[in-house]
Parts: structure tokens; C-alpha cells; sequence
């Protein structure tokens, strides 16, 4: 299981994380960040944290946990 | 010990810039400044500085701007063409509150024009001339000497006001071999400037980094604002002018007191100008001289003191007077300025003693 | 346990637009100056537009340098500081057209130093005109027709530099995760070249622009992946 640390106000909307996480455990949440970007939501129970979200997330919103 | 020593105009420059502390150089060849480059080829290595025969000049003057970025003392050189392409950096120079010497041993005319002796520059050099709010002190030297004390002058006043200062030498300065004293060695000190310069953050916080920034927008920056005491950068950029145009005039005056005429002239020309004040003299005309040391900030104060003259008169090497601007700003308009000048030469006194005494009539 | 997490010196996100590959790089440098130890002595030279504010978001030392200079402001901060790291970071117009000059000769004359250029085919900061590295008949508001190609040709740096004095020269993308990963071992590379005294290092790296190319992020980083690697192929071309 991982633990996602997320700062949704960088976060800006390009969905990077949505595309490469091989669980499709992020999804767009339907819910948008002051700027007006549509932020992403995180199932961490089913996360193995790969960390894929972290690598291509541009916008540095994303830190990724393993949970022992 | 200080030496003595018989030197070449442009070399005891580059002798001198190496005795300043500079370790630095970046050049690329144009006569009549080529005799620093090929100097410092062999001469930097032999102290353990920097050299490099740059690309272009444009590529020359940006490695001065690294070079300056790190707070290290560095110049380049040129004439009149090669510091049109300089330009682009001294106004990135002056944009980015950096210390550097640039020096334009002058030539005469616009396009290539020609190489022989000249004073063609004095636009663009006092004008600031790239784009942009921005003027560039600017030290004349009439003298291998003066040459030598002018270049440490230069890089103190440059670590002064964290601003570009140009030396205006000309082809007659650099070519010609004079005795000269050279200083001592004094060593650069990067550390007056840790406050501000590129250096590495060890820190990694916002408010340990330096970012040398070309934009307007440092009057955003905390830290540059902090530690030069203005929370506005137009405010601090206007004092800093004023200051420098309060502080750093440097002229010689040579018999102006009782003068009737007086001949401005600086670098190449002076020295004839002086010779022709000397002349008159011994005819009994009673003509004057004002030697501008700095072009910028022109040297208004030293017509204070000649209060006698009726006419002014301008000695240069170019064909349009460039100086004759500023001698009608500085006498305030209130008495003729005249201007003798011509490609290829320095006028000779005969028609110079001749042209003023029309002037008064 | 931190699987992920964000190099120290990074404490915002870079002013980027949506999607934008700079922010990206910008992590990549810091997360390759952390691993090498170099972080506190690296020196960053950047070009004005995209790259320069989306670099403030990395708090080393930084230079702005003018349009098209980084590569000689970066060598003088390397002749005047060599106990310094120097990456000059630089986009495909200030790189390949207004800097080739200061390009080429650096590489001809092996500077040491690391050039790291972000390439997405079109001036970002001034609306996406087409540069030197656009793609044939691709549109950019200065081609709003497509590129002529037979006008204007493509470069690619590595036929411009490849046989003269580099150390290093490598091209990476920002596709996937793997991609990422191939291009920040080439930016590592880059830099220990430096701090081996080797040599001049430049690593061009595909970014995705979507709002000059008009196309989502994900579109614009497929085109990138699909389009563009057919004019600038993926690899280590020098590895000396």
C-alpha cells in the first residue's frame, strides 16, 4: 500500500499521473484547484507506490510513501 | 616594488588590468586593441588567470558577464566596430547590476571606417548605446601612464557601483611606447561581494540563493532589495546614477583660470590641445584647457572654474565634433562651442590657435 | 518509507503552463545534482522565456543570461569559478539558431561544461514560432501553413556538432516513465563529465509545449514520442 503526499494546488491539470499509473489508481477528480485546474484523486489501497506518479508529474505536486 | 619600465600603450594596459587582480579575459582580435589579446595569450597563463580568444565579440563580452556573475574581476577589449557588438552584454551589464571593464581602444569612423587613429566612439561609448535606460562610466587616458593607473581605477569603481566601466583609449595611446611605472600587485577580492554573487547556495533555501537576474523584476527580489536598502530598484538605479554623477567626475584643468578660449579635448588629442595651449601662450593669447578624464559622467564641474572664456573648442578626432554636445550642455548654452577635428589626424595647433581666435571675433 | 520524494531546493512549482516538459527537466537536474552531491555548488545559467521562470523554481545560484548566450555566460562562470558546476539550460530557438554560433564553438573547443536543451520544436515565450528544430509541415504562428522544410530544413544538433569536440552528446524524452528515466541517467552522465574535467556535455531533451501546439498534454506528448522522434532520433550519439 502507499501513501500519497499531494499538494492539489500545483497540481495543474495534465493528467501525466492519470495516464502512467499502471494500477489506474489516479483519476481525475472531478474537482478543481484555485487556478482552475482539475486536481486528481489517489486510491491508495490498491497503490504499490512505483512511484510512476512522481516521475512524470512536471509540476512537482506528488511525493509518494511506502507503506510498510 | 613598483616598476619602470619602456611599454607599449596596449600592453601596459594588459599588464595593468593583471596588477588590478584581474584573472579574466576574453577577446577576439581587431586592430588597433589586438596587441592585449596576443599580451595576455602568454601573460594570463604565467599568473594563473583565464584567457580565451572568444568566438566573436558578442560571444566575448557574455563571458565576461559570467565571469562577472561570480563576482570575479574580468574585461575584455575592442574597438570601434567589435564594441558595437559588445553592446547586447554591456547593456545585460548594466541591467544586472554587475562589475566588468570593457575597453575601446578607438578607431575613426563609422562602419569599418578605417584603423588608423580616431575618436569616433564617444556616442556610443557616453550614451549608454545598447538598449535601455543605462549609461557606462567611461575613463579616457591620454598617456601609457595614465593608461596603467586608469585600468585599476576602473575595476575599483566597476566593484563600487556593481556597474560596467569603459576605458576609451584610442589607436595613438595604444601604439605608442612611453616609460611607464607599474603598480604592484594587489589581489582580487570576491568576497566584498558574497552578498549578491553566484557562488553556490550550500544553504538550499529561497533566501540564501542568488540569482543574477537581467529583468526588472530583482525589485522583487527580498534579498537584493535588503541588502542594498531600497525596497524599489528604479529608486535605487536613479540614486546610484546621481551618485556616480555626483562623485566621479575626474577632469585636468590646465590654465583655464584667466583663459579667454579654452580647447576641451581628451585621450590622443590633449596632448596636442596642451601643446597648442603652450604655444599660444608664448604669443600671448590666453588659451586654456579641460582634459575630461570621465566622459560620463562628463566633467561639468570644471567649467565652473573657467569663467573667463568667451568661446569653447573642441579638439577630436572624428568629422562631426561628438563632444560638442556635451561642452554646450555643461557651459549651458551660454557662450559659442566650436569643434576642430578631422578623420586621420589630430589637428595641428597653427589651425587650431586659428580657428578659436575666428571664434572670437 | 519515501519512494518518491521532491529534491531539496525545490519548494514550488515552476510557472509553467499545463504540461509543460520544463518543470519536468528542471527536477531531473536537481534530482541528478542531489545524487552527485553537487546541489550546493551548481551554478545554473538559463535563457530568458520558458526555461529561465520555470528555473526559479530550483533555488541554486542561478544567471539570466541574454537570448541565446548561456553557453558563453556558462563558460565564463566556469573559467572565472571552475570549482563551480555550470549547467547552461536552453531551449531549441536560443540553442540552435541565435546561440549556434556560441554552440558550435564551445563544442569545438571541448568547454567543460554541461548544456542541457529542451526541445519542443517551436519558440514557447513569444507565442510558438517556428525554429530550427519545427518539424517539416508542422504549423506554428509563424507557419501558420506548415513548415517549408525545403526553405528552411531541420537541424539536428548532433549532425551540427557531433564530429567536432564533444564528450557527451545525447538525446532523451519525457514520454514515460522509462523515458524519464533513460533521460535523466543522460543528464547524470552530462554532469559527472564535469565533474570529471572531461569535457563539453550536451543533452537535448524532446518536451512537450501543448499550448503553442495547440494539442492536450497527453496529445502533445504522444506527438512528441510519435512525430518528432522521426527527425531527431533517441540515443547517445557520443559517449567519449
Amino acid at each position: 500500500m502507499g501513501k500519497i503526499t499531494y499538494i492539489s494546488s500545483r497540481c495543474k491539470g495534465c493528467h501525466y499521473c492519470v495516464e502512467a499509473c499502471p494500477k489506474e489508481c489516479v483519476t481525475p477528480s472531478g474537482e478543481f484547484n484555485e487556478a482552475g485546474y482539475e486536481t486528481v484523486k489517489f486510491n491508495e489501497a490498491d497503490c504499490i507506490a512505483c512511484g510512476s506518479c512522481y516521475t512524470v508529474c512536471p509540476d512537482y505536486a506528488i511525493e509518494v510513501e511506502k507503506e510498510d | 616594488m613598483a616598476e619602470r619600465v619602456l611599454m607599449k600603450g596596449n600592453e601596459a594596459l594588459a599588464e595593468a588590468a593583471l596588477r588590478a587582480g584581474c584573472r579574466f579575459y576574453s577577446g577576439y582580435p581587431i586592430t588597433p586593441q589586438t596587441e592585449i589579446l596576443e599580451y595576455l595569450s602568454t601573460r594570463m597563463p604565467e599568473v594563473g588567470g583565464f584567457f580565451i580568444q572568444a568566438e566573436s565579440e558578442l560571444c566575448g563580452i557574455n563571458m565576461v558577464f559570467g565571469a562577472a556573475a561570480t563576482g570575479a574581476r574580468a574585461f575584455t577589449t575592442s574597438s570601434g566596430p567589435g564594441y558595437s557588438l559588445k553592446q547586447e552584454g554591456i547593456s545585460y551589464l548594466a541591467g544586472s547590476d554587475l562589475p566588468a571593464v570593457i575597453i575601446d581602444v578607438m578607431r575613426i569612423g563609422s562602419a569599418l571606417g578605417d584603423i588608423f587613429m580616431g575618436q569616433g566612439d564617444y556616442w556610443q561609448l557616453t550614451r549608454g548605446g545598447g538598449h535601455g535606460d543605462y549609461r557606462t562610466i567611461v575613463l579616457a587616458p591620454n598617456s601609457v601612464q595614465e593608461n596603467v593607473d586608469i585600468v585599476q581605477l576602473a575595476f575599483d569603481l566597476a566593484d563600487k557601483y556593481l556597474h560596467p566601466v569603459i576605458i576609451a583609449s584610442d589607436a595613438g595611446i595604444g601604439q605608442m611606447m612611453e616609460p611607464v611605472e607599474l603598480p604592484d600587485f594587489v589581489e582580487e577580492d570576491r568576497s566584498k561581494h558574497d552578498w549578491w554573487r553566484a557562488k553556490g547556495n550550500t544553504a538550499g533555501d529561497a533566501k540564501n540563493t542568488h540569482k543574477i537576474s537581467n529583468v526588472y523584476y530583482k525589485m522583487w527580489d527580498p534579498n537584493f532589495c535588503e541588502q542594498i536598502g531600497y525596497t524599489d530598484y528604479p529608486t535605487y538605479l536613479k540614486d546610484k546614477y546621481k551618485a556616480i554623477e555626483e562623485n566621479e567626475q575626474r577632469w585636468e584643468s590646465y590654465m583655464t583660470e584667466d583663459a579667454e578660449a579654452v580647447l576641451v579635448a581628451y585621450g590622443s588629442s590633449s596632448r596636442v590641445a596642451k601643446e597648442t595651449v603652450n604655444i599660444a601662450r608664448a604669443q600671448g593669447f590666453k588659451l586654456g584647457m579641460i582634459r575630461p578624464i570621465t566622459l560620463w559622467p562628463f566633467p561639468v564641474k570644471a567649467f565652473e572654474e573657467a569663467k573667463a572664456a568667451k568661446v569653447f573648442c573642441t579638439v577630436e578626432v572624428n568629422i562631426l565634433g561628438q563632444m560638442k554636445d556635451d561642452v554646450e550642455a555643461a557651459v549651458k548654452h551660454r557662450v559659442p562651442v566650436g569643434f576642430v577635428g578631422d578623420f586621420f589626424e589630430v589637428p595641428d595647433s597653427d589651425r587650431i590657435i586659428e580657428y578659436v581666435k575666428e571664434m572670437l571675433k | 518509507m519515501y519512494v518518491k520524494k521532491l529534491p531539496e531546493y525545490m519548494n514550488f512549482a515552476a510557472p509553467s503552463c499545463q504540461g509543460c516538459g520544463h518543470g519536468l527537466i528542471i527536477r531531473l537536474m536537481a534530482e541528478v545534482c542531489e545524487e552527485l552531491g553537487v546541489t550546493g555548488k551548481t551554478i545554473l545559467v538559463r535563457d530568458v522565456a520558458c526555461g529561465g521562470s520555470a528555473s526559479g523554481a530550483w533555488n541554486v545560484d542561478s544567471i539570466t543570461a541574454a537570448h541565446g548566450r548561456p553557453i558563453p555566460v556558462a563558460n565564463g562562470v566556469k573559467g572565472a569559478s571552475p570549482e563551480n558546476i555550470v549547467i547552461a539550460h536552453i531551449g531549441d530557438g536560443a540553442a540552435y539558431s541565435i546561440g549556434s554560433a556560441e554552440l558550435v564553438h564551445a563544442a569545438l573547443r571541448g568547454d567543460n561544461i554541461t548544456v542541457i536543451v529542451v526541445n519542443n520544436t517551436v519558440y514557447g515565450m513569444t507565442g510558438g514560432q517556428m525554429s530550427p528544430a519545427t518539424l517539416p509541415a508542422e504549423k506554428t504562428a509563424s507557419s501558420p501553413k506548415g513548415k517549408d522544410a525545403d526553405r528552411y530544413g531541420v537541424l539536428n544538433v548532433v549532425d551540427l556538432i557531433g564530429n567536432l569536440n564533444c564528450t557527451y552528446l545525447a538525446r532523451g524524452e519525457l514520454y514515460d516513465v522509462p523515458a524519464i528515466n533513460k533521460s535523466k541517467a543522460m543528464i547524470k552522465k552530462a554532469i559527472q563529465n564535469q565533474i570529471d574535467g572531461k569535457g563539453f556535455s550536451l543533452v537535448e531533451i524532446l518536451s512537450p509545449c501543448p499550448t503553442n501546439l495547440h494539442m492536450t498534454p497527453l496529445k502533445t506528448k504522444e506527438f512528441m514520442h510519435e512525430e518528432a522522434t522521426k527527425f531527431f532520433p533517441l540515443g547517445e550519439f557520443v559517449d567519449k
